[in-house]
């Protein structure tokens, strides 16, 4: 399994400058990838290029030197920086749950998810509980990459340290390839095997 | 403990509670007339030269007109009819906006556009202008009228529709969904309709009181209902000629149950608007 | 306390806070949920106070509080002292805006109609003090021309700076000032802090990032589900959880990614549903009987602590 971005350009309009320009990046199944760079050089579109939230304007994606999937399940799931942002207010989670597939009671338990937050609606949950629910959605069997979108960014340190452990786990045991964008230098080092700048892909 | 005095919020009933109250209060009111009307024989109303223009009085509540047609119950009969009329103008009127509302939105691009350009021109037109014609060139009556209200009143609905949908299509968790192989028809669904009803339904509450106030006012010019109709603006234009006479209760009991009628709606539908919206909900 | 701290007197004294949400819980039953059960903390002159704790431990509600923009259906109880003085809500109406200033989380709290120059003088300021805050943080004069939409993200912040530091405020409530900005912008942020603290003012910092706030803080408070846990310098931070006083504290510490990156399980308890007694009990190493009760903010080692086993 290979996930690759190919001389991937992006701007929202014609006449817009470039947000990203002739990227190129690979992510192998089972890697973990660190995508830094200031804020502002585009990380977030390049990863929501990658999930396929965008098309991007020139170049392309590749799962396996196939194009990404435009409807259906895409193989590359992504996880947003605001998990309250992620799930419609007006549902509860096990809901929510369902909307990605019927996660069996050993990947609830892996993610530290108990069976009373099911019944909950989202405004009852933290962010931390909230973003253990956004993570048990995306890994549908279906899954092969993680787009990990500063997920941690707004948890406090020890309920990241928690997310990361419970999700190093699950990656380790599906062979998952993760990228994950960060600004946190200390995070990348700990996470991920490889590094690389927002700025490099050129 | 709290700076903030529980004895006079033990005794008073919460912000949620008072709302139901006003709502229940209003509606109860509304199709009690409604009901009434419907089930009133002709006879209550019928004409009786020999009881004309008796003034207001223990016999005749609002006393009776030049044929001497018992006016409390005329009123009754009218305001139910124009209820009814209010009511199915404002379902179709409520209907086109959403439908409208949400193909804007959904399809975009020069459907959009158009839908958008209909929206202006109808909201450009005086109101009234727009009535008359319509009311006009369908023969007037009761379907003149009813297509005529139906017709003019969608455009505020749908923007408001429009925008919802809009901003509802660019969340994180409509984005999401599709990514989890939502079809569109499922997030219409799940994520849209529900999200929009609220809006939809506060809208059509809102409605009604304009809807009824232009049928009275098209019937009152003589372009709606006809003559032999009770209907609140057939009553009033009649009062008009008496007015000068003093027969001042041809118009005052009809023209009020009227505006309570309007105003009443407006009450339910902006306390509904307090209860559904998240912000107010809560105090 | 040292001779120092002594000698300067605090510009904010938060005491035993409370506040309270009336909530509607379901269908039509109205009920008060407790949010913040005690918190208590004091910003001095020239010095900048960070609060650190995880969503939902009450930090962006203390500044609401502070300035007196709690919504509607809150009721607040304790004390809140400005300068020795009580804060009523007459005297948040008159000091906010001109000696306590509030930097807003995001460039969402600007009006996005009206050119941030005149948002910046406000209704109390001058062309001139616009000019020199602008001038002051290197915002170009035609900026103030500007609409808020054509701002980049580290131009809006520094506007948002410019109009807290406009006539020069003697307290900084700062909410968040930092997320989404890259870490040169970050430090170049907290520097402007230090500046205005070096200028006599007090500074109270809440942030959820502990590697900023070690960086400029001098005095750092925990947070923990409504509670002040600690209160402690932020050397004691920087040398390790060995010199912190709560358990809390501690695996904050352990739970940084340049430190053992390891988590303690468990989670937050929720307002509405708080234990009895301490409120970390469940989740520490170090329970025991004694931490039923209730446990009141104590100094042990220069900081402050709400825990019975601290020495």
């Amino acid at each position: 399994m290979l996930l690759e971005a190919k001389n991937v350009s992006f701007r929202y309009a014609k006449k817009d400058e470039f947000i990203l320009e002739h990227f190129n990046l690979e992510v192998r199944a089972g890697e973990r990838v660190a995508l830094v760079g200031p804020s502002g050089c585009g990380k977030t579109t390049l990863a929501k290029i990658l999930a396929g939230y965008l098309r991007p304007s020139s170049g392309e994606v590749l799962v396996n030197g196939r194009a990404l999937p435009s409807r259906g399940f895409c193989p590359v799931q992504m996880i947003h920086q605001h998990p309250e942002l992620s799930v419609n207010p007006r549902h509860k989670m096990a809901k929510i749950l369902a909307e990605g597939w019927t996660p069996d009671a050993d990947t609830l338990r892996a993610l530290g998810i108990e069976s009373a937050w099911l019944s909950r609606w989202p405004n009852e949950l933290s962010g931390g509980e909230l973003q253990r629910f956004c993570i048990a959605r995306a890994l549908a069997p279906q899954t092969k990459f993680l787009i990990c979108d500063e997920i941690s960014a707004m948890l406090d340190v020890i309920t990241q340290a928690q997310i990361w452990e419970l999700l190093l786990n699950i990656a380790a045991k599906r062979n998952l390839g993760l990228l994950v964008v960060t600004h946190n230098m200390a995070l990348a080092e700990r996470v991920c095997e490889r590094m690389v700048r927002c700025d490099d892909g050129a | 403990m709290f700076k903030e005095n529980r004895l006079l919020h033990a005794n008073m009933p919460n912000t949620r509670v008072r709302i139901v109250l006003y709502i229940s209060a209003a509606a109860i009111y509304l199709v009690g007339v409604f009901i009434w009307g419907a089930v009133l024989p002709a006879s209550s109303y019928a004409v009786n030269y020999a009881d004309k223009f008796i003034p207001p009085g223990a016999q005749f509540l609002f006393g009776t007109d030049f044929m001497g047609r018992d006016m409390f119950f005329r009123c009754v009969k009218g305001l139910s009819n124009s209820l009814v009329i209010g009511l199915a103008a404002s379902l179709i009127s409520s209907v086109i906006g959403l439908l409208l509302g949400v193909s804007s939105a959904v399809i975009g691009g020069k459907f959009d556009k158009f839908v958008l350009m209909c929206v202006d021109c109808c909201m450009g037109l005086p109101h009234l202008v727009l009535l008359i014609l319509i009311s006009f060139t369908l023969g007037r009556g009761a379907t003149g009228v009813l297509f005529a209200v139906a017709l003019t009143h969608w455009p505020e609905l749908t923007r408001l529709v429009r925008a919802e949908v809009l901003q509802l299509r660019n969340t994180q968790y409509v984005q999401v969904a599709y990514r989890m192989g939502k079809t569109r028809l499922n997030v219409a669904r799940e994520h849209i309709l529900p999200h929009v009803l609220p809006v939809y339904i506060v809208g059509l509450v809102l409605l009604f009181p304009h809807a009824i106030m232009h049928e009275s006012a098209v019937t009152f010019l003589g372009f709606g209902l006809p003559a032999e109709t009770p209907a609140i603006g057939v009553i009033l234009s009649e009062a008009m000629r008496h007015i000068a006479t003093g027969k001042w209760w041809l118009a005052l009991f009809p023209g009020l149950m009227l505006i309570a009628a309007v105003l009443l709606f407006d009450v339910i539908g902006e306390n509904l608007k307090k209860l559904l919206n998240p912000e107010s909900g809560q105090e | 306390m040292n001779e120092l701290e002594k000698a300067t007197s605090p510009v904010l004294e938060v005491q035993d806070l409370q506040i309270a949400f009336s909530m509607y819980r379901r269908g039509l039953r109205k009920t008060n949920l407790r949010v913040i059960s005690s918190l208590s903390l004091s910003v001095r002159q020239g010095e900048i106070l960070a609060v650190v704790g995880s969503s939902g431990s009450g930090k962006s509600l203390l500044a609401h509080a502070i300035l007196g923009i709690l919504p509607p259906n809150a009721s607040t109880a304790g004390s809140i002292r400005y300068n020795g003085e009580e804060l009523t809500p007459a005297l948040q109406r008159k000091y906010r805006g001109t000696e306590i200033a509030l930097i807003p989380q995001s460039v969402d709290y600007l009006d996005p109609l009206m050119r941030v120059g005149a948002q910046v003088m406000g209704t109390r300021g001058s062309r001139e003090q616009q000019r020199a805050a602008f001038d002051r943080y290197g915002l170009e004069r035609r900026a103030a021309r500007l609409f808020p939409f054509q701002l980049s993200g580290g131009m809006a912040r520094r506007v948002l700076v410019s109009t807290a530091v406009l006539s020069p405020p003697k307290l900084i409530v700062a909410d968040e000032p930092t997320p989404g900005l890259g870490i040169e912008m970050a430090m170049e942020t907290l520097r402007h802090f230090r500046e205005i603290a070096d200028t006599g003012a007090g500074v109270l910092l809440i942030t959820h990032d502990i590697d900023l706030a070690l960086g400029i803080a001098d005095r750092i408070a925990v947070f923990y589900a409504g509670t002040t846990v600690e209160i402690a310098p932020a050397a004691d931070f920087k040398t390790g959880a060995e010199a912190l006083r709560h358990p809390y504290s501690r695996a904050f510490i352990d739970a940084l990614p340049q430190n053992a990156f390891r988590p303690i399980p468990g989670t937050q308890p929720y307002a509405g549903a708080l234990p009895s007694g301490c409120l970390f009990a469940d989740r520490c190493p170090l329970r025991s009987d004694a931490c039923g009760g209730e446990i009141e903010l104590r100094a042990v080692r220069g900081g402050e602590v709400r825990c019975v086993h601290a020495s």
